[in-house]
């Protein structure tokens, strides 16, 4: 059945309570102690307190450990090319206003492969989730460095440690042209994790989260002492920041009062280094989006269409009374 | 005049008759920004108006403004009219229009005129204020009368003065005028014609165009001895007149693809300049993306998404979207891939034609990738044959590469106008449940073929992966499961070859020599073919459209000629260099493709002078290849 665009239905449909269970496919297979895991049940449960339809949801990611991440969903999903999760996002969704769209993406896929098409996915700010799974080292080719590894990092491609300061992702992207939406979080704190990608997925635009992930195989002592002492983590929080439950605040040693709609501040706090500010860093809701220019004109009937190219090709057509 | 022949002057009272003649090839050559490819292409599309065959190629440089008086600068046209069908540029220019002397040199290098050639040329560079100038001028008058080319000097500035302030802007209008005379144009569409190019300038640059059309036409009607018409056609059906940019944008809307996802790169931009203006009126839209890569993977994730894309390209940005090719040959992605070729390696000719993307369009991904790779021989090609590719490339779950050149690109010529099939404009979006338990690749023994849901289909959900992958598109590195999923997308593309035909033969079934050609040399094959066939040679010809999957019974054909030759546009070693043996020569690339799969010894004819073909190249050829002493051929 051919069905045009301007039929479907955007609405979730409400004779379906889906559980967990429509969320989820197959047993992952990252590493035991992966963040990947909690990252994963995090997004199954967003889902399902959003009721998205699974067949309304598309989950794209680029290659490396976090590319196996949409074979674990049972949604649509779309494991492309390294580097190049966000181009195919964004063409999922500039004509899809229907669709729901997460983007998943490493260290190595976001900021050095596929760094272009970061700054520009930023700047489209199309509304969908991109999750950033940092875990400061390419895992799956084996312990590599990545950009986001801490200077002098040992690697199997920098045996004498790393010799170049790393990217500060979020320090980054709040620099980019219509940036809307910059959260941090870590993938073992899962109240934080979980809040963060809520609030993530009602955002109006492109909100990008980076996740501070732990990888225990390669990279067992990056986060290893931030992990176990909380006071490590630096809450931002404000009555428009990520909304996490008082119980669920007493975890954090420190807590600075961050508005998010500030981004002057919000650049200052990208770059505290004695700790990880976590939180949401900055919003703005105003902001252009992409997919609202995508979707301007969806929905012509063929027969307004065979007009109008009937019209254009007039003007490209010879009279013959010679 | 001394110039002219007399047999030229056909006096009717005071009023000169117009001589009829056949066809005629006017180039205009000038500096960048002198106008002259809106003057020819306003010739072109008059003469297509009135009927005529037409046929125009740009001649363009690399710079927007290269300096003035140069000869890598040289811009221009050239316009072949004609009373018939006109498919090619054809030999020697029957008129140059020049706006300055060095511009000259370059097109006299490229063999574009004889001693049959005219050229009008501004005089005011005799009355230049720099004597290097004044000197550089007379040099070059001598040198193009020694060549035997006939050299008129036009007071065209000096005219043009009597207007307008600065005429840089204004002469390619006032040439306008004096071929609409020369060639007895019909002067409302003329008119007409003016006030389509500046739809979007004041009425007051309308009125000064018109002024200067009337004055290069009176002008000519006073000081030429002599006018000529070409007589049109008489066609019964209605013909539109477009580049084949403009049929390539018109194909993309007339095929119902919705998203043209591209990056600017010459000579394909165009294409998306055309959509830009007129996408939206139908339905679609242009995203212009970060980079070429961005570009195909944005439209590989729209056509998953069921909304048909496309991405317009040339040679540096099909290398670029190789991975993604890949990719969308792996997940079977229906995508369209138009490649505007241009002269390479890397940034090689960015304005100048070649056809050496072939096998990088069929070969070019790592790993075993097979898709169909079809190019566009016409104009009128490059419309209907991106319909094509769309229904392709979704029965088949397939991109498919389309060729296309850049003589194609900016070649006008008019065309049947096509009629319209509302059934092209349908969109594939099926959003009724998916069958229940079944794999998004549940591939058909015999053809290979497989359904795909798209999101929205309930029960439909699976994720696409360019990693090995079996019926339910789960990852699998099980050798087996491997084996049968190449071979499935393989046989894809058998099943499709196998509901093509033999091609057509130009000519007689058998012969001396047949020549087997793909893309923009159509026209220039043919008319060297109909040449030699006129003197009694033993030639014909066929023309491939689809290169991969190729069209059966090739051998059956070839073998009833004494030998096959393909003509290209490409590079190949020509035997004779020392360094240069059977074993080592490098084939053009038609003729590597097809050597292999007949397992004939196919020979060819090509170089990468960055110029279109033309039939007297051809025809030379061909009688060398005869063994015919006397290879003298009228220009």
């Amino acid at each position: 059945m051919l069905v045009q665009t301007h039929e479907y239905c955007s609405v979730p449909s409400q004779d379906h309570d889906y559980g967990m269970e429509d969320y989820g496919k197959g047993v992952a297979r990252w590493c035991p102690g992966c963040g990947g895991h909690s990252i994963l049940t995090t997004v199954q449960r967003v889902c399902k307190d959003m009721q998205y339809e699974p067949e309304k949801t598309v989950v794209v990611s680029g290659i490396g450990c976090s590319g196996r991440f949409p074979h674990y969903m049972g949604t649509y999903g779309f494991h492309g090319l390294h580097g190049r999760a966000f181009p195919v996002a964004s063409g999922v969704k500039f004509r899809r206003p229907d669709l729901n769209v997460f983007v998943v993406t490493g260290d190595g896929d976001c900021c050095s492969i596929g760094a272009a098409h970061w700054v520009h996915a930023i700047r489209y700010n199309m509304k969908m989730v991109a999750l950033l799974f940092d875990n400061g080292i390419y895992g799956l080719t084996k312990k590599q460095t990545s950009p986001t590894s801490p200077l002098g990092t040992h690697s199997n491609t920098h045996p004498r440690g790393s010799v170049l300061p790393p990217i500060n992702p979020i320090q980054t992207t709040l620099g980019l042209a219509n940036v809307s939406f910059v959260a941090q979080t870590v993938d073992w704190n899962s109240a934080h994790l979980y809040a963060t990608i809520r609030k993530a997925a009602e955002h109006p635009g492109l909100a990008f989260v980076r996740i501070v992930q732990r990888c225990p195989a390669f990279m067992r002592d990056l986060y290893g002492d931030i992990a176990v002492n909380p006071k490590n983590l630096i809450l931002l929080s404000h009555e428009n920041g990520i909304n996490l439950k008082p119980k669920a605040r007493k975890a954090f040693g420190r807590v600075i009062e961050h508005d998010p709609s500030n981004i002057h501040k919000a650049r200052e706090h990208a770059e505290i280094n004695n700790g990880i500010p976590i939180g949401l860093l900055y919003q703005n809701t105003d902001n252009a989006r992409y997919d609202e220019y995508g979707a301007h004109n969806l929905g012509m009937g063929v027969e307004e269409k065979k007009q109008n190219l009937e019209c254009l090709l007039d003007q490209y057509t010879t009279s013959n009374s010679v | 005049m001394d110039y002219i022949v007399s047999s030229d002057i056909l006096n009717e009272g005071d009023r000169i008759k117009p001589r009829k003649i056949k066809q005629a090839i006017v180039e205009i050559v000038s500096d960048s920004g002198e106008g002259a490819q809106k003057c020819g292409q306003s010739f072109g599309a008059i003469s297509a108006k009135m009927g005529n065959g037409v046929w125009t190629v740009e001649i363009i440089p690399a710079e927007i403004q290269p300096p003035a008086r140069s000869r890598e600068g040289a811009s221009g046209i050239r316009v072949r009219i004609g009373s018939d069908k006109v498919t090619n540029m054809g030999n020697h220019a029957d008129l140059v229009i020049a706006l300055n002397e060095q511009v000259v040199y370059g097109r006299i290098r490229q063999d574009a005129y004889n001693g049959n050639t005219l050229m009008f040329i501004e005089n005011k560079w005799a009355k230049s204020e720099q004597e290097t100038i004044r000197q550089q001028y007379s040099e070059a008058l001598l040198k193009f009368k020694e060549l035997g080319i006939k050299v008129v000097e036009i007071p065209m500035e000096e005219e043009c003065l009597k207007l307008m302030p600065d005429p840089r802007k204004g002469k390619n209008m006032w040439i306008l005028g004096l071929l609409s005379y020369m060639y007895d144009r019909d002067i409302p569409k003329a008119e007409d014609q003016i006030r389509r190019i500046f739809k979007k300038k004041t009425d007051a640059v309308i009125d000064l165009n018109i002024k200067l059309l009337h004055a290069g036409y009176d002008w000519a009607r006073e000081n030429l001895p002599f006018r000529y018409e070409v007589t049109p056609m008489d066609v019964d059906n209605d013909m539109v007149v477009m580049n084949g940019n403009e049929a390539l944008s018109m194909g993309i809307m007339a095929s119902g693809i919705e998203l043209c996802s591209m990056y600017p790169i010459t000579p394909a931009t165009s294409v998306s300049h055309h959509l830009a203006e007129n996408f939206e009126r139908v339905g679609g839209i242009v995203h212009q993306a970060e980079d070429e890569i961005s570009a195909i993977g944005f439209a590989i994730g729209a056509s998953f998404a069921g909304k048909p894309a496309v991405t317009v390209t040339s040679g540096p940005g099909l290398a670029l979207k190789t991975e993604f090719i890949g990719l969308a040959v792996m997940a079977e992605i229906p995508l369209v891939i138009i490649d505007v070729q241009r002269g390479g390696p890397s940034t090689g000719l960015p304005t100048k034609v070649e056809q050496s993307d072939l096998l990088a369009a069929i070969y070019g991904e790592a790993g075993d990738a097979p898709k169909i790779v079809l190019a566009a021989a016409t104009i009128e090609e490059c419309f209907h044959f991106v319909v094509l590719a769309r229904k392709l490339a979704e029965s088949f779950r397939t991109p498919v590469i389309l060729l296309s050149d850049a003589n194609l690109a900016t070649g006008v010529q008019p065309f049947p106008r096509p009629k319209i099939d509302p059934l092209w404009l349908t969109n594939p979006i099926d959003q009724s449940p998916w069958k229940d338990g079944a794999g998004p690749f549940e591939w058909d023994e015999n053809t290979g073929t497989s359904k795909r849901p798209i999101p929205g289909q309930k029960g439909g959900m699976y994720t696409v992966t360019g990693l090995a992958h079996g019926k339910t598109g789960k990852v699998a590195y099980d050798p087996e499961i491997n084996q049968a999923s190449v071979e499935s997308r393989s046989r894809k593309i058998a099943s499709f070859q196998k509901s093509l035909k033999p091609p057509k033969i130009n000519g007689d079934p058998e012969g001396d020599i047949l020549l087997v050609g793909w893309g923009s040399t159509l026209g220039a094959i043919e008319e060297a073919v109909a040449d030699a066939r006129a003197e009694g040679l033993k030639v014909s010809s066929l023309h491939l459209r689809f290169l991969f999957p190729i069209v059966p019974g090739l051998v059956d054909i070839f073998n009833r000629f004494k030998k096959v030759i393909t003509v290209e546009i490409n590079y190949s070693d020509t035997l004779g260099h020392p360094m240069i043996t059977q074993e080592n020569r490098r084939y053009a690339q038609l003729a590597w493709l097809l050597r292999a799969k007949t397992h004939m010894d196919i020979d060819c004819f090509s170089n990468v002078y960055g110029q279109p073909l033309n039939p007297e190249k051809v025809l030379k050829m061909i009688k060398s290849e005869l063994k015919i002493e006397n290879s003298e051929v009228k220009g």
